[in-house]
């Protein structure tokens, strides 16, 4: 026998890594209405009180809903990317056990991690996209402008790999006990220094809480979709806002994975 | 390297902060095909050394190789080779059971016609049929144990290792789960499996390694196992004895045989058959096996005119081997 070099071909770890994601996006496409009402509802009533209702009453002033809208696509894919990918893992690993067949499949256990961020992404992805839509028959119009739409698309991969860092993190931190606690404790305060109702260089009037906005990476993903649809508003310039993201997404998946690794083998 | 199924060396596990190995220097070898049984109680080790082999225990020191492969240097092939089946159920709650054994099959890389083929064929062989494309939500042990079997054995293991197969279910679903695992051996699967149950050891198991914090105490077939312990087989004797001998002389003539350890006499029945003829029952304690003290034991007592009426034998359980070897009982 040969057996201590027996290679794995990449061709076997990447069937199983597609098989895996098969089963992610099945799961999916059964529950979609669930999916639908999961990531839509919070955006959708948020972009409804504060973009229409305010407005309409003239709570808000005129171009308000165009200041926020950016900002609820980054919120959608950063809040879809972590919920997707850190509530199952938490209770996965601490209480169903269900990720254990797929930690036995035969693929790098860092592969098993890496499909659930690219599964997390593509649920981010198509949340925020949805919004667009959704934006156009709540507000009547949106921003648009054709020439952000790439900047546009790469904020919103980068909001949404952002995201689904976040829960990788997270969902290997936290234990079920502990899940509700950690996630009021980490979720809302994301929710609402993210800069997804207001442009971070307008902050400069709350200096404190500029600073505090500026620790959370979802800022930047607000930034940069509003440096894409609405960039007479002032924001962060898009190429800081594209090397935060890009560092964050990078330093979130090393401890995501390392976290994982130490969830997944004793 | 070597043409066993399994393969453990000098295995060490310490976990983080713990004060002593979980497992302290643990060495066997499981033959292609056998039935092996890890067998020792809570805490003793069993699972720590099956998560190094399948994989998802790194230990501190030592080897261990599955189907030949060295799982620490090699675990994506060895993930191939072998199968897990938990204690408790860890099936995918999002999915009908037939779709837990389809997707689990994909994950292994079986073609698509080949993972249907295989999984009503499984699905059969299980009994589950019947609730194949329902979720496996409110089901019962025994049932989750079968799903866990079936779906583990789409990727066609070389190596099956199952913790605790039959704990917690109910008699008619332990011997179903037994029957299943019989046929696979049949079929060459090797198997291991962990269990605090003596009974289930005796029942399934080749050979038993016996495990106590962290060390191997003993390992070998059940029967050797149970062979080896000293005077602790019984041979019971009720014997018809006439008017002009009395019981002494039933337990003198068995002290005279080979083989028996010591001889004690048994409270008679009360309301004997009353004719004057004395009854005497006798235990015999044996070396090895008391069977074959039952014919001595006749042509002995003959000689003295007694006859023996009823043969009890009493054979010692792997527990006793345990409470031997250790000086506590497995639970």
């Amino acid at each position: 026998m040969t057996a201590y070099a027996e290679p794995v071909h990449m061709q076997t770890q990447t069937g199983a890594f597609l098989a895996v994601l098969r089963r992610d996006l099945y799961v999916t496409g059964k529950e979609l209405p669930v999916f639908l009402a999961q990531v839509i509802l919070q955006p959708f009533f948020l972009l409804f009180v504060f973009g229409k209702v305010l407005g309409s009453l003239g709570y808000t002033q005129h171009g308000y809903s165009d200041l926020l809208f950016p900002g609820l696509l980054s919120l959608t894919a950063v809040i879809t990317g972590m919920q997707t990918l850190a509530f199952p893992l938490v209770l996965e690993f601490g209480w169903t056990k269900e990720i254990e067949d797929r930690l036995l499949a035969p693929m790098r256990t860092g592969l098993v991690a890496a499909e659930k961020m690219v599964f997390a992404s593509l649920r981010a992805l198509i949340a925020a996209t949805l919004m667009i839509p959704i934006g156009i028959l709540v507000l009547g119009s949106i921003p648009w402008r054709w020439s952000g739409v790439p900047l546009l698309i790469v904020m919103m991969i980068l909001a949404s790999v952002l995201g689904a860092g976040l829960g990788l993190v997270l969902g290997t931190l936290v234990t079920p006990n502990r899940i509700n606690v950690v996630f009021s404790l980490v979720f809302t305060p994301l929710l609402f220094t993210g800069c997804s109702q207001y442009p971070w260089p307008s902050l400069d009037r709350l200096p404190w809480f500029q600073v505090v906005t500026a620790c959370n990476p979802m800022t930047y993903a607000s930034e940069g979709m509003r440096a894409a649809l609405v960039p007479d508003v002032p924001h962060i310039r898009p190429w800081i806002s594209l090397t935060v993201l890009a560092g964050s997404i990078v330093v979130l998946s090393v401890v995501g994975v390392r976290g994982f690794y130490r969830r997944a083998i004793d | 390297m070597s043409d066993s199924a399994v393969t453990v060396r000098e295995l060490v596990k310490r976990y983080p902060k713990a004060p002593v190995n979980a497992v302290d220097g643990i060495s066997f070898a499981v033959a292609p095909g056998e039935v092996f049984g890890l067998l020792g109680p809570n805490g003793a080790g069993k699972t720590t050394t099956v998560g190094v082999l399948t994989t998802r225990v790194r230990p501190t020191a030592g080897v261990a190789e599955v189907d030949g492969l060295d799982v620490l240097r090699n675990p994506v092939a060895a993930r191939r080779r072998l199968a897990v089946v938990p204690q408790r159920s860890n099936l995918d709650r999002s999915i009908s059971i037939r779709r837990n054994l389809l997707f689990h099959a994909a994950y292994h890389g079986v073609p698509a016609a080949e993972r249907d083929r295989r999984a009503t064929e499984l699905l059969e062989q299980f009994g589950l049929l019947e609730r194949a494309d329902s979720k496996p939500d409110f089901i019962s042990g025994g049932q989750s144990q079968r799903i866990m079997i079936a779906r583990a054995l789409m990727h066609e293991p070389a190596v099956l290792f199952l913790d605790e197969p039959s704990t917690g279910l109910d008699p008619a679903a332990r011997l179903f789960v037994w029957d299943r695992l019989r046929e696979l051996k049949e079929r060459g699967v090797t198997l291991v499996l962990t269990t605090h149950d003596m009974h289930e050891a005796a029942a399934l198991t080749e050979r038993v390694a016996i495990i106590d914090h962290g060390k191997l105490l003993a390992i070998d077939t059940p029967q050797a196992l149970i062979r080896s312990l000293p005077g602790k087989a019984t041979l019971e004797l009720a014997t018809q004895i006439p008017p002009d001998r009395s019981p002494e002389d039933v337990l003198a003539a068995a002290r005279t045989l080979t083989g028996v350890d010591a001889v004690e006499p048994v409270q008679a029945q009360p309301g004997g058959d009353g004719n004057g003829a004395g009854e005497a029952r006798v235990r015999l304690y044996v070396s090895g096996d008391a069977a074959l003290l039952v014919g001595p034991a006749a042509t002995r007592l003959a000689q003295d005119g007694m006859t023996i009426t009823d043969v009890a034998l009493g054979s010692p359980s792997l527990e006793d081997v345990f409470i031997h070897l250790t000086g506590r009982a497995l639970r």
